[in-house]
C-alpha cells in the first residue's frame, strides 16, 4: 500500500456517503430540485451510442464518434464531518439506465420528479425503482399556472402503490425541496422498520 | 489552436481531449472504483513527481484531503470514466489510495434519522 493516504487509526469505518438519485423525465425540475438543496456541479460521464440513441443525438459532421456525454446534476449535501449526502440528477429515459444501475446500487432512495402536464414521463423512473426495491417519492412539482392535482389522482394515473409518499413541491423553493427529501429519508425509515416488524433477528 | 486550449487554472497545463489522456483506452484496469470511493495522495515524493503528468498532479493536489471520485471528475472537467482510468493507473502507480464506500444499503436507522434532522435544519 502506499504511504498515507488514509489514517485508518483515527477513523475505522470512514465517513458515510448517501446517495439519493433524482430522477424523472425531461424539464421536470430535476436541475431545479437539487440546486435547491445543494451546491450543484455538472458531472459528465459517457455513454456508446446504441441505435435508438444514434436516432436522438445529431450525428451530423462528427464521423466515428462512438461515444456521448451525458451530463448529471451533481449535488453535495455535508451532514456531518463523516456523514455526506450526495445527489444525483438523472436523465429518465432508458437509454440512461446504465448510468441508473451504478448509481442505485447502495442508494438510499430515489426522488421522481413528475410534472402533471407530462405524467407519462414519469413512468419509466417508477417501474425501474419498484423494480429494484429501491424506496422513492414521487415529487408533483406544482409549477406556476400548472393544475393542482389532487395526490391521488396521480397515485392512481401512476398505480403507484398505497404506500409511496407522494409530496405536491414548488422544486425553486428550498424549503420545498428540503421537505421532498425529508419525506424519502423518512419513508426509507419507515420502511427498515417494516421490514425488521416482519424478519425479527 | 490555443483557442481551443481548456486549462483547469492558470497554474495547470492544458487539457488535451479525453480519450488521447487515457492513451485511447475506455475501461480502467483493476477493481471498479466507485462514483462515491474516495481518494487521496499519498506523500507527496517532490522528486519522482517533477516527472509525473500535470493531470496526475493535479490529481494529487486535489486529493491531499480524500476526495470522492464524483467531486474530482466534476472539479476537473473530466468525464467519469476518464477520471477512472487516470486514478486506477495512478492507484497502480502507488500515487494515491482509494477507499471504496459500503456498497450495501443503508439500513442503520440512526445514521438515517441524522440525515433528516439535518436536512430540515437546510
Amino acid at each position: 500500500m502506499p504511504s498515507a493516504g488514509f489514517d485508518t487509526d483515527l477513523d475505522p469505518a470512514g465517513p458515510v456517503s448517501i446517495k439519493i438519485l433524482v430522477a424523472g423525465g425531461f424539464g421536470a425540475g430535476k436541475t431545479t430540485l437539487v440546486s435547491a438543496v445543494s451546491e450543484i456541479k455538472p458531472l459528465r460521464t459517457e455513454e456508446a451510442l446504441s441505435e435508438a440513441s444514434m436516432m436522438v443525438d445529431t450525428l451530423d459532421g462528427v464521423e466515428q464518434k462512438t461515444t456521448t456525454t451525458v451530463a448529471m446534476d451533481f449535488g453535495r449535501i455535508t451532514v456531518r464531518d463523516d456523514l455526506v449526502l450526495y445527489l444525483f440528477g438523472t436523465p429518465g429515459q432508458h437509454r440512461f439506465w446504465f448510468m441508473w444501475d451504478e448509481l442505485a446500487l447502495g442508494a438510499l432512495g430515489a426522488v421522481v420528479m413528475a410534472d402533471t402536464r407530462r405524467l407519462a414521463d414519469s413512468f419509466p423512473s417508477v417501474d425501474y425503482f419498484e423494480r429494484r426495491g429501491l424506496p422513492f417519492v414521487v415529487a408533483v412539482n406544482c409549477f406556476d399556472g400548472a393544475r393542482r392535482f389532487d395526490p391521488e389522482d396521480v397515485r392512481t394515473a401512476l398505480d403507484l402503490d398505497s404506500g409511496v409518499p407522494i409530496v405536491l413541491c414548488d422544486a425553486r423553493h428550498r424549503s420545498s425541496s428540503r421537505d421532498v427529501l425529508v419525506t424519502l429519508v423518512e419513508h426509507a425509515i419507515q420502511l427498515i422498520g417494516d421490514h425488521e416488524v416482519m424478519s425479527p433477528s | 489552436m490555443a483557442r481551443e486550449e481548456q486549462r483547469i487554472d492558470r497554474d495547470a497545463g492544458p487539457v488535451v481531449r479525453p480519450y488521447a489522456l487515457t492513451g485511447g483506452r475506455t475501461r480502467p484496469t483493476g477493481e471498479t472504483i466507485d462514483l462515491l470511493a474516495l481518494v487521496a495522495s499519498s506523500e507527496a515524493d517532490t522528486v519522482g513527481s517533477m516527472f509525473l503528468e500535470p493531470e496526475y498532479l493535479e490529481v494529487m493536489r486535489q486529493c491531499r484531503q480524500p476526495k470522492s471520485v464524483a467531486d474530482l471528475a466534476s472539479d476537473l472537467d473530466l468525464p467519469l470514466g476518464v477520471i477512472r482510468i487516470l486514478l486506477s493507473d495512478m492507484r497502480e502507480q502507488g500515487l494515491i489510495a482509494i477507499r471504496q464506500p459500503a456498497r450495501t444499503r443503508l439500513t442503520d436507522p440512526r445514521i438515517l434519522k441524522d440525515v433528516a434532522d439535518a436536512l430540515r435544519r437546510l
